[in-house]
């Protein structure tokens, strides 16, 4: 069994704690707008032959918030540096919906950062039909169930969200909230530059996403393929906005299989 | 002591299924909206409100919501420039401009000073932070509501006092050319009366910039707390708080007899009262609240208001029908609750005239805003409340607060009364009275 272990680096102007699994060559992970759901059956798949970094976004509880950081293109800013000073690029990421939004951020600024990139259910541009879910109206509750097509029939959904919170879990949701909400109001969620500033990008770029999302619509992957034209799509069917842990076999093949290539 | 008079302008003609139906007042489709009469209805609540002046009040307030027939205030400033060409005599008090929702703090300068300039000198202004809906209704991020407060009036108080052509680079507002030709009359500015519901950080901005507090109808023995919270910011800023520092707005209805009193009185409970303004979704954006307020939320034991066990959100997202009259039995009990809580005051002149006595006693406000039933209850009604209040209630409040003590942000300004360094400061109110009566 992989465990994961939590260090605290002192790294691009900011104390940013990094959960960190596993070995081989290093694959960074950018968590969702709620925050790192913990350690999954997935990325226990993974660290068999990769280092998995995730780092805890600024903001979300235990990496102190940045003030200066006001969008998600700041953010991606701070992580690229972040990156450079740890030497890693090019490196892989993977990043989960607002965190695919990161990691194309970054992508658009600096199209030498990643070797390869896995969008999951990314938001970061204006679909081109329907709208990315307002998560912002609705309680905590009501999101976290959205997040998933089948709550009971996804066993490690329970590991973020089994019924009911303690107080500390309530609180770190709010963190992660507020944080989203400060960088993410408005536009909602997307940065209408985004697509014009991928255009052209030659990083191999995987876009996975679940058939039955309610949180990002199918309109948010054809966008991000008009932008990038190269780029392979997955769909996972009957599963929602967080494939992952709702069919891990299957995003574990076609991610596994695409960071192989 | 000064005695004002606040009415929400509801919306008297929405059917009341419709608003328990979803849940809430906020997000009530417009669809209802009637155009003639509310047309009618916006010239009514100018016409009261100078009826408020003629029977002798001596402040009008207005607010403002956003998407909620709760209130027909959207844009308190029209009413109030109105107002101030309309009546004569009466202050006008604004319980407030929702500054980080406006967005806008070179614009409402503008119009602030134009109302006071209209009015010679009679605005009152006052700030809020906006409801938690009107983050959403507002495209204001909520995560930025307090900074955007403080930064409005910092950026206001600055527009009004400093000589222009000046340039602004702050964080959330620019201005390259600062140059308001519209300044207040009143010099330097209109006095800023601050309303609230017992936020902490608003009580310690409060007391730390010596604006009057007024508690919206707020708990009586937390709001003691708070107001000796504010006191002792205060002593820290080198003054004694007194009664000229707090006001106290509190729901009234008055009627000939108690039982009719009592009767129309439950217009307050329309569409399920104030506790329906918004859904938990609604009232909580994320980061409209401090860290500490989300710690101290997610402390209580059950915690369902904030959907984090799913009863009351079930209820709010699964169809349902409302038998009004079902809501009305169920709201009874704490109608009756909220009056013996002095947290509703209602019935005859005689019972009401008692009761306010013990809200000036126990908290020693120098400034008492009545805010007149919701619902559909008929003009003649709710002139009948205000006349009593104004005529009957009015002048023995008066002389008991002389009795009292309970000097007025007009009569005194507040912070004027200094302390020196480990000098013991003076309890600012009195919770002898809730204890005699069994409230604490």
């Amino acid at each position: 069994m992989i465990k994961a272990t939590e260090e605290t680096l002192d790294i691009a102007g900011a104390r940013l704690v990094m959960v960190k699994g596993g070995s081989g060559k290093p694959l960074l992970i950018f968590h969702d707008e709620l925050g790192y759901p913990g350690w999954m059956t997935w990325n226990e798949s993974l660290a068999h032959d990769r280092t998995l970094l995730i780092p805890l976004q600024p903001g979300y509880g235990k990496t102190p918030r940045l003030d200066w950081i006001r969008s998600y293109r700041d953010l991606a800013g701070f992580y690229s540096q972040v990156v450079r000073e740890m030497k890693l690029d090019p490196v892989d990421a993977i990043g989960f919906s607002a965190g695919g939004f990161i990691a194309a951020e970054m992508a658009a600024a600096d199209p030498r950062i990643f070797s390869r990139m896995v969008l999951v259910a990314p938001m970061g541009i204006k679909p081109a039909e329907g709208e990315i879910m307002d998560i912002f109206p609705i309680t905590i509750r009501t999101h976290l169930r959205a997040t998933v097509a089948d709550p009971a029939g996804t066993p490690e959904f329970a590991k973020i969200y089994g019924g009911e919170m303690t107080p500390e879990q309530f609180e770190a949701f709010e963190d992660a909230r507020a944080e989203s909400s400060r960088i993410g109001w408005e536009p909602y969620m997307h940065n209408p530059s985004l697509p014009h500033l991928l255009r052209g990008l030659k990083t191999p770029t995987l876009l996975v996403w679940g058939s039955a999302d309610n949180i990002v619509p199918r309109g948010c992957i054809d966008a991000y393929q008009q932008a990038i034209a190269h780029a392979q799509v997955a769909i996972i069917e009957k599963v929602g906005h967080r494939p992952e842990i709702e069919n891990s076999a299957e995003f574990e093949r076609v991610v596994s299989r695409f960071l192989a290539a | 002591m000064k005695i004002g008079y606040f009415t929400e302008r509801p919306v008297r003609w929405v059917p009341e299924e419709v608003i328990l139906q979803n849940g809430a007042h906020f997000g009530v489709s417009n669809k209802y909206f009637d155009r003639e009469k509310a047309s009618d209805e916006y010239n009514y609540w100018l016409d009261e409100n100078c009826y408020a002046e003629e029977v002798g009040f001596d402040i009008v307030a207005l607010n403002e919501h956003h998407g909620n027939p709760f209130c027909m205030g959207s844009v308190m400033n029209v009413e109030a420039a109105i107002l101030a060409r309309i009546t004569k005599r009466a202050r006008i008090l604004l319980i407030g401009n929702p500054l980080p929702i406006i967005k806008h703090p070179l614009r409402m300068a503008e119009e602030l000073a134009e109302i006071d300039l209209i009015s010679r000198g009679r605005l009152i202004a006052g700030w809020v932070r906006g409801a938690g809906s009107e983050q959403f209704f507002n495209n204001a991020n909520p995560s930025y509501n307090r900074e955007y407060f403080e930064e409005a009036h910092d950026f206001i108080v600055q527009a009004w006092t400093r000589p222009g052509p000046w340039r602004y680079e702050g964080k959330h507002f620019h201005y390259r050319h600062v140059n308001p030709w519209a300044l207040p009359y009143q010099k330097p500015y209109p006095p800023m009366w601050i309303p609230g519901t017992l936020s902490p950080e608003t009580v310690l901005w409060c007391a730390k910039h010596s604006y009057p507090y007024f508690g919206l109808g707020t708990s009586l023995g937390p709001t003691c707390d708070l107001w000796e919270y504010y006191a002792e910011e205060a002593q820290r800023n080198g003054y004694q708080a007194g009664p000229e520092n707090f006001g106290y707005v509190i729901p009234t209805f008055i009627a000939e007899t108690e039982e009719k009193a009592q009767e129309l009185g439950k217009g307050f409970l329309f569409g399920g009262g104030q506790n329906t303004f918004a859904r938990p979704e609604h009232t909580l954006p994320p980061g409209y609240n401090s860290k500490d307020a989300i710690r101290r939320l997610a402390k209580q034991p059950h915690g369902s208001w904030l959907g984090i066990s799913g009863e009351k959100l079930r209820g709010h997202t699964e169809e349902r029908k409302v038998d009004p009259e079902e809501v009305h039995r169920k709201l009874e009990p704490g109608y009756k609750r909220a009056q013996s809580q002095y947290q509703l005051i209602i019935g005859s002149p005689k019972t009401v005239t008692a009761k306010l006595k013990t809200i000036l006693a126990v908290l020693r406000p120098g400034s008492l805003v009545v805010f007149n039933v919701q619902g559909p209850i008929s003009n003649k009604d709710r002139q009948t409340s205000m006349r009593l209040m104004a005529q009957e209630v009015g002048p023995a409040l008066k002389e008991h607060a002389k009795s009292l003590g309970l000097v007025d942000a007009i009569e005194r300004t507040p912070g004027q009364s200094k302390i020196q360094p480990g000098v013991k400061r003076v309890p600012v109110a009195d919770k002898g009275p809730l204890k005699e009566l069994g409230l604490l």
